[in-house]
This record gives C-alpha cells, sequence and structure tokens, in this order.
C-alpha cells in the first residue's frame, strides 16, 4: 500500500506521545508523584486517560475485525468491554478508592493482613498484564507490516522499546496526561474516517450488507493465497488452493468461501445464533458475558487508575464518565464490521481480518487525498491504541514489581522493574507470533474474572472473607483459567465440548473461584482479621465523614 | 452557661462519631445497615442488567423471530447490541451513582443530627 501520510501519522503519535510525557516528567518528582499522579487528576482527565488506557487494540482493531467475520453474535464483546466498567462502579469503585491501597496487593495486605497473599497476588498481576502486553506489541508488529511493508519484529521492537522508555522516565503523571490525549485520538481517529464511510456508502446507493446472491467484490481484487486450503466458488464447485497461488477476481464477481478461515456468511452472520441442534453457542456467549462483565475490575491497569481520585465519590463519578466515554468509542467498531463486509470481503479470503480498520478507508474512498489522509489517521489511531494500552499495563506491572519483589518502591526500583516488566514481553511478542489477539485478550479478561474480581467483591462486601480462603479461591479459580489459557496456547486442538469449556472458561472458573474462596473462609473462619470492622467502615463510610 | 452549651452540642455528633471509630453496638449496626443498603442497591441494579443485557442470548436463541424483526430497516439484535447497550448501561450506572450517593447522605444526616 502506497500512502504517502501514514508513517509520518504514527510518527507524529508516538513523537507526541513522547513528548507530552516529557512535559509530565518535569512535574514528576517523587515516588508518590509516580505512582499515583499526586491524586491531582481532575475526574474528566481521569476518567479520559482511563478510557484511553483501556481500549487496547483488541477494541481498536479487533472488534471490527471479529464483527467482520462472525456477524452479530461477537457484539457481546464491545458490549461486555463496557458493561465492565458498571460492574466495576456498581461494587467495586468508592470503597476500593476509601481503601487507600495504591494497587492489588495492597488491597490483600491492607483487607487480610498477609504477605504471603500479597505476594500471591503479584504473581498474578504480573501474568495478567503480560499475557495482556503480548497481543499488543504483536498487533504493532502486524500493523506496521501491513501499512508500510516493514518486518514483523521491528514493529514490536518499537512500541515496546518506546513505552519502556516513557513509563520509565515519566511515571504515571505523564501517563495520565498522555493517556488522555490517546482517548481523545483513538475517537477521532475512528469516528472522523467512519463519517466518510458512511456518506460514501450513501452515495453509493447503499449496497445492501449481506446481498441475496451472496457478497461480491467491489472493485478488481487479487488475492494472495496464504495456505493450502478449498475454494468454494459461487456455483458450487470447488477447487483446492496452494500458499503463493494470485487468486483474480474482476469487479462484481461473487466472493467465495474458503476453508482456511472459519467466517460466518449470509443470514447467519446477519442473524444471532439460536438454539436447537447444540447449546455450545449459548454457554460460550454466557461465558464471554460473564468474563467481561467481571474481568474488568480485576484488570492492574485499571484499578491501578482510581488511587488518583480524591476520594471515594470522585471515583463513582469518574467510572460513569468511563462508562459513558467507551460506551461512545464502541458504537463505530460495528460500523467498520459491517462496511468492511462490502467494501473488503477479500479479507474474510486471507483471514486477516483484524486489517478491515486500517484497510477500510481506502477500500472504500479510494487512493484519493481524503482517502489516504483518512486511511493515515485510522493507522495513526491504531499505533495510539498499542503505545497507551502498553503504557498503562507496563506502569501497573512495573509498579507492584519494584514495591513486592525486585525493590522497595523508589524511584529507582520503579525504573529498574519497567525495564524488566518491559523486556519479558517484548522478547515473549518477538518468538510466539502466531497468536490471535482478540483472543488472547479474551482469556486475560477470564483469568482476572476468576481471580480478583472474587477477592475485591469478597474482600469489601463480606466480613467472613479469610486470608487463607482468598488464597485458596485466587489459586483454584485462577489457577484453572491460567491452565486454560496455557492449554489454549500450547495445547493440542480439541473439539466440541471439552474445546468450549477450555477457550471460554469464565463461566466455570469464575463460580469455582467464588465458591472456593466462601467454602476456605468458612472453613478457616477462626482467621478472620480482628480489624475487620474497622476495615468495613474505612471502605463503606462517607467521604465527607473522615472518620 | 458557654461551656454547658458548647458540651451539649458536642455531645450527639460527637458521641455518634466516637461510637463508629470505637465499634461500639450501636456504630456497628449503624455500618452494617449501610454495608447491607449499599450491597442491596448494588445488586437490585445488577439483577436489572442480568435481565436487560443477559437475557437478550436466551431470548434470541428461544425466540428466534425477535432476531428476525427489524426496525428502521435494521435487524433489531444489531439495534440493542450495537447501540441501545451503551446508554442503557450508562443510565443504570447514572442511577446507581445517584441512589448510592442518596445512601450516604442518609448516613451521614443520622450521624451528624444527635437530635433525631
Amino acid at each position: 500500500m502506497d500512502n504517502p501520510y501514514t508513517v509520518p501519522a504514527m510518527i507524529a503519535v508516538t513523537l507526541a506521545t513522547v513528548v507530552i510525557g516529557f512535559y509530565g516528567l518535569t512535574l514528576a518528582r517523587t515516588t508518590s508523584d509516580f505512582l499515583v499522579a499526586s491524586r491531582m487528576v481532575s475526574p474528566t482527565w481521569n476518567a479520559a486517560a482511563i478510557g484511553g488506557e483501556y481500549l487496547s487494540a483488541a477494541s481498536f482493531l479487533g472488534v471490527a475485525g471479529l464483527i467482520l467475520k462472525y456477524g452479530v453474535d461477537v457484539l457481546w464483546y464491545p458490549v461486555g468491554f463496557a458493561a465492565g466498567y458498571l460492574a466495576l462502579l456498581l461494587f467495586v469503585a468508592a470503597p476500593l478508592r476509601r481503601s487507600g491501597a495504591f494497587t492489588l496487593p495492597d488491597f490483600c495486605e491492607l483487607r487480610l493482613g498477609s504477605r504471603r497473599l500479597r505476594t500471591l497476588a503479584t504473581v498474578f498481576v504480573a501474568f495478567i498484564g503480560w499475557l495482556y502486553l503480548v497481543p499488543q506489541l504483536q498487533g504493532a508488529g502486524l500493523t506496521l507490516s501491513t501499512v508500510t511493508g516493514s518486518p514483523y519484529p521491528l514493529g514490536a521492537l518499537l512500541v515496546g522499546a518506546v513505552v519502556t522508555g516513557n513509563v520509565a522516565l515519566g511515571g504515571m503523571r505523564a501517563v495520565t496526561f498522555v493517556q488522555a490525549f490517546q482517548y481523545w485520538l483513538k475517537l477521532t481517529a475512528l469516528a472522523v474516517p467512519a463519517i466518510f464511510l458512511v456518506l460514501q456508502w450513501q452515495s453509493d446507493g447503499r449496497p445492501a450488507v449481506t446481498p441475496e446472491a451472496g457478497a461480491v467484490f467491489p472493485a478488481a481484487t487479487t488475492v494472495v493465497v496464504e495456505q493450502a486450503a478449498t475454494l468454494t466458488l459461487a456455483d458450487g464447485t470447488t477447487r483446492e488452493v496452494r500458499p503463493g497461488e494470485e487468486l483474480s477476481f474482476a469487479a462484481g464477481e461473487p466472493v467465495p468461501e474458503i476453508s482456511s478461515t472459519d467466517t460466518v456468511n449470509g443470514a447467519d452472520w446477519l442473524l444471532p445464533s439460536t438454539a436447537g441442534d447444540d447449546d455450545r453457542g449459548l454457554f460460550a456467549t454466557y461465558s464471554l458475558i460473564l468474563a467481561t462483565f467481571l474481568g474488568t475490575m480485576g484488570l492492574p491497569h485499571v484499578l491501578v487508575r482510581f488511587y488518583t481520585n480524591p476520594d471515594g465519590a470522585a471515583a463513582r463519578r469518574t467510572t460513569l464518565v468511563v462508562l459513558a466515554l467507551v460506551g461512545t468509542f464502541y458504537l463505530f467498531p460495528t460500523l467498520y464490521g459491517v462496511l468492511g463486509r462490502i467494501y473488503t470481503p477479500q479479507l474474510l479470503l486471507t483471514g486477516r481480518s483484524d486489517a478491515v480498520v486500517v484497510l477500510l478507508p481506502s477500500a472504500a474512498l479510494g487512493n484519493g487525498l481524503t482517502g489516504q489522509l483518512l486511511a493515515a489517521l485510522v493507522a495513526a489511531g491504531a499505533f495510539a491504541a498499542f503505545l497507551s494500552t502498553s503504557s498503562g499495563l507496563l506502569t501497573s506491572v512495573a509498579g507492584v514489581l519494584s514495591t513486592d519483589l525486585l525493590g522497595h518502591g523508589s524511584v529507582r526500583d520503579f525504573r529498574f522493574a519497567t525495564v524488566v516488566a518491559g523486556l519479558v514481553p517484548t522478547v515473549l511478542a518477538l518468538y510466539v507470533s502466531g497468536l490471535d489477539v482478540s483472543q488472547v485478550v479474551g482469556l486475560a479478561f477470564a483469568v482476572a474474572a476468576s481471580s480478583f474480581c472474587p477477592l475485591l467483591v469478597l474482600g469489601i462486601w463480606w466480613r467472613g472473607l479469610t486470608d487463607a480462603g482468598a488464597a485458596a479461591g485466587i489459586l483454584v479459580g485462577g489457577g484453572a483459567a491460567v491452565g486454560a489459557v496455557l492449554f489454549t496456547v500450547v495445547g493440542p486442538e480439541l473439539t466440541g465440548w471439552p474445546a468450549v469449556l477450555i477457550a471460554q472458561p469464565a463461566a466455570w472458573t469464575v463460580p469455582l473461584a467464588f465458591t472456593v474462596m466462601v467454602a476456605a473462609s468458612w472453613v478457616t473462619r477462626r482467621r478472620t482479621p480482628p480489624d475487620v470492622a474497622a476495615t468495613m467502615l474505612r471502605l463503606h463510610a462517607p467521604d465527607a465523614l473522615r472518620l | 452557661m458557654v461551656l454547658a452549651e458548647v458540651a451539649r452540642r458536642r455531645t450527639g455528633a460527637e458521641r455518634t462519631r466516637a461510637e463508629l471509630a470505637q465499634q461500639t453496638q450501636v456504630g456497628e449496626a449503624l455500618v452494617r445497615g449501610l454495608v447491607r443498603a449499599q450491597l442491596a442497591l448494588a445488586l437490585r441494579l445488577s439483577l436489572v442488567v442480568g435481565i436487560g443485557l443477559g437475557g437478550l442470548p436466551l431470548l434470541f436463541a428461544i425466540a428466534p423471530e425477535v432476531g428476525t424483526a427489524k426496525l428502521f430497516g435494521i435487524n433489531l439484535p444489531w439495534l440493542l447490541l450495537g447501540v441501545a447497550a451503551f446508554p442503557f448501561l450508562v443510565a443504570v450506572g447514572w442511577a446507581y451513582v445517584h441512589l448510592a450517593e442518596r445512601n450516604e447522605q442518609d448516613f451521614t444526616d443520622v450521624v451528624q443530627r444527635p437530635e433525631r
């Protein structure tokens, strides 16, 4: 793709990130500045920062790609990603802020007074953080190679280095400004081209998304086959294709189906999956809902932001603003997925559906100036998504590592921990390039929902929780989810029910974690912390009383 | 005279605060009541979302005609999940913030108004 504006746009985003980071650096002086931005960030800034941090590659690219492939059923991803903030608001936001803890391990120690539980929480924070970081860096590598044709490792290394350097030098104060800027950039980068795309669709005479006769190529298209597969043409004949083979299609020719990518076609794409022949689809949907609704509160880079609110009431209001900002953003990926069905059907053949957001502007608007500028804007937004989410994740992972495992929380320890925490996922991203971006992010949500969600909800609302119970719940529930993740990544391919149970584990691991945590706490009820009444008072008493 | 007045003013609010801080039985009961009220509120609103959103996959599965229904030329599930879900979530969140702050205000009033 020859677009002279893409590379400058991505360089501009990276430079802006670094410059705003250094502007913050002149303000950041002490360790407390670094970790909680002095608690002087206003709710609107803070909410934009949380949104900017949260909307990752999976949201910016992955959601639209999934919709292109699978249709209405995967709309649960954006709904769940937003609804997670409602669960956070209802059960966690204000009490967690009032607890005065900086990080999840801090909360463990404050509520249950156990050093060993704190270490266990640190290990889980690092695991979830890295699980989430690897696909971000991979996404950066893939986008850069799609847009500029550069080798894959370059993008991963570049984002890894920029983010590590920025976090190590600027800390979280800098990151707050960077993140808030990134939210608005990402929203603009999706919303402005979306307006042009809808206008173009209007002026093209509103072509149907799912035409009766099946999808057709809007323009002459050449597709290079990447793996051996069976092509089913519109007239029902099949033919084998080999890697490297070039397939040419004329404008108006129907899009064939290919066996190497798993897509949903015709009316099935438009309609939700129905009951009847099997309940696996329904189970997977509910599992996904549970993971995304409950997983958000357990994501370390989201929680750490709550300490930058001045008090519990502000934490609540911030969360509500985040919910509105994130919800606004998620209106747009759906539009890209749907229009991608019309203008970029070749992605259904190549299977690189994650590229739909980046490729759609030039595919629909042509390679004129408008098309090129909008394509560059979208590419810059995608880059912002990688930079901001990776920065947030890295800050929180480095924060817990520097206070609990690698040092005592000084600025030097934080910088050292940042380099270590950034190196691990960068190296992993270079060696593991076969992972599916959206799926891995979904698994990170499942692990968070099965470990930190029960810990936070029971810790905040139930006096009976004990350290032993919490540890047992995290180890059994979170451990089961981690096992499912590792099995998905390195294990053999499964079919039938075991495949669904492993690929979408939340529906059984979350109840398991809650049950084990409650049961083990009840068995060890003599270990209930003696100061639980004082802690409850602190978590729930209104801020105005300042008890 | 003045001292007596100060002492009288102290008694109510200060005593309740002290009861809270020292975890006397009265203070305990107050905090437990607040926690229970806030948890009940959160659970009630989760139920609203659980039925309003969580019921949709089941509805689509057992009543496929809902999935094929159209509004403004767009299939209903696309409108419900792609658009309507987000304002619905924000509305529930707004209601929660409002009601939770009222619960807290009630608690603060009890603590700070001695002559109840």
